[in-house]
């Protein structure tokens, strides 16, 4: 009794080269479009963790919790004097301020003489700078990086997380979510 | 030798790029209680190093692995237990952050899928073996 070998048909044939060009486009897509590998803060729309920050530099005074939620939006900026961003970023920083909005510092690991030069070489646009040694404030919001800009409404809700540098035509961007957490 | 350092000075550049601070105090420093620095080595090897994604806290010589590491082993000697400290974390960072999956509405099918196919294979080999039986 000779069972007769099933013949595929016709279309299943193709099949193995239709897989095959099906991972070939995968793997383009990888390539044009790599995924996304920033961390985004799952804080946002959580209320500021308690903490307190020692004066960064001589002028400014240092950063806590209670700085924040006075009725007021301002910005809160994860910088360092070792990050070139954070140099390409100041601009912004104080066109922003230069349209009345108030930011607080807070300088990850360094050192009050190297926050200071960095000051004075790319401006000064915060109000309150804390120095966060051990990056204790970024762990205590999600933030992964350097430079980072957070949104904290009125209530000292966090609203809106930006990573990465606040490029020229982002200053709107920014500006948006603040009349956003005013509101 | 001189040939060797360009490549050497390009090596080097991205060390510029860090800050000058000494780590942090429990970065490279063991728990003095061997197991309170167990409880929190094994946690730090399942936290993942937000700033080298592909590494975990405890492999990654970031600053901020260290900053992570250090908060890590004084919580552990804080007494903290580690899954309220990953816990804590992954409200932060969401579910990312840690290296130890948890079954969640949208990672179940993850779990489930070995298990059905595990089962269609049991199915499929049970009624091809049960033929062969029967014509042999």
């Amino acid at each position: 009794m000779t069972s007769p070998v099933a013949k595929p048909a016709r279309w299943a044939l193709w099949l193995p080269l239709v897989l095959f060009g099906a991972f070939v486009a995968l793997v383009l897509v990888g390539l044009w479009r790599p995924a996304d590998r920033e961390v985004t803060s799952a804080m946002v729309g959580k209320p500021l963790p308690d903490f307190a920050l020692r004066a960064a530099v001589p002028d400014r005074p240092g950063l806590a919790r209670a700085d924040f939620a006075d009725g007021k939006p301002r910005l809160l900026n994860i910088f360092a004097s070792w990050c070139v961003p954070c140099a390409v970023e100041a601009p912004q920083l104080a066109r922003l301020k230069a349209v009345g909005v108030e930011i607080h510092g807070a300088a990850i690991r360094d050192r009050p003489e190297d926050v200071a030069a960095f000051l004075s070489r790319h401006g000064n646009p915060f109000t309150r700078i804390g120095a966060d040694d051990v990056s204790s404030i970024q762990l205590a919001i999600g933030s992964s990086g350097v430079p980072e800009t957070f949104v904290i409404d009125g209530k000292g809700v966090i609203r809106y997380q930006h990573i990465g540098e606040i490029r020229a035509d982002q200053v709107g961007l920014i500006l948006a979510k603040l009349e956003e957490a005013g509101q | 030798m001189r040939h060797l350092l360009l490549p050497l000075a390009l090596l080097a550049a991205p060390l510029a790029a860090q800050d000058s601070l000494p780590p942090a105090p429990y970065a490279y420093v063991q728990l003095p209680d061997p197991a309170q620095e167990a409880r929190a080595k094994a946690l730090m090897e399942t936290l993942r190093c937000v700033k080298c994604q592909g590494q975990s806290i405890a492999d990654s010589d970031a600053p901020m692995a260290g900053d992570m590491r250090s908060q890590v082993r004084e919580r552990i000697a804080a007494g903290e237990d580690p899954e309220a400290i990953r816990a804590w974390l992954v409200e932060r960072y969401g579910d990312y952050v840690s290296y130890a999956p948890r079954v969640t509405a949208t990672t179940w099918p993850l779990f489930a899928a070995p298990l059905l196919l595990l089962a269609l294979a049991v199915l499929l080999l049970r009624s091809r073996f049960a033929r062969g039986g029967g014509t042999a």
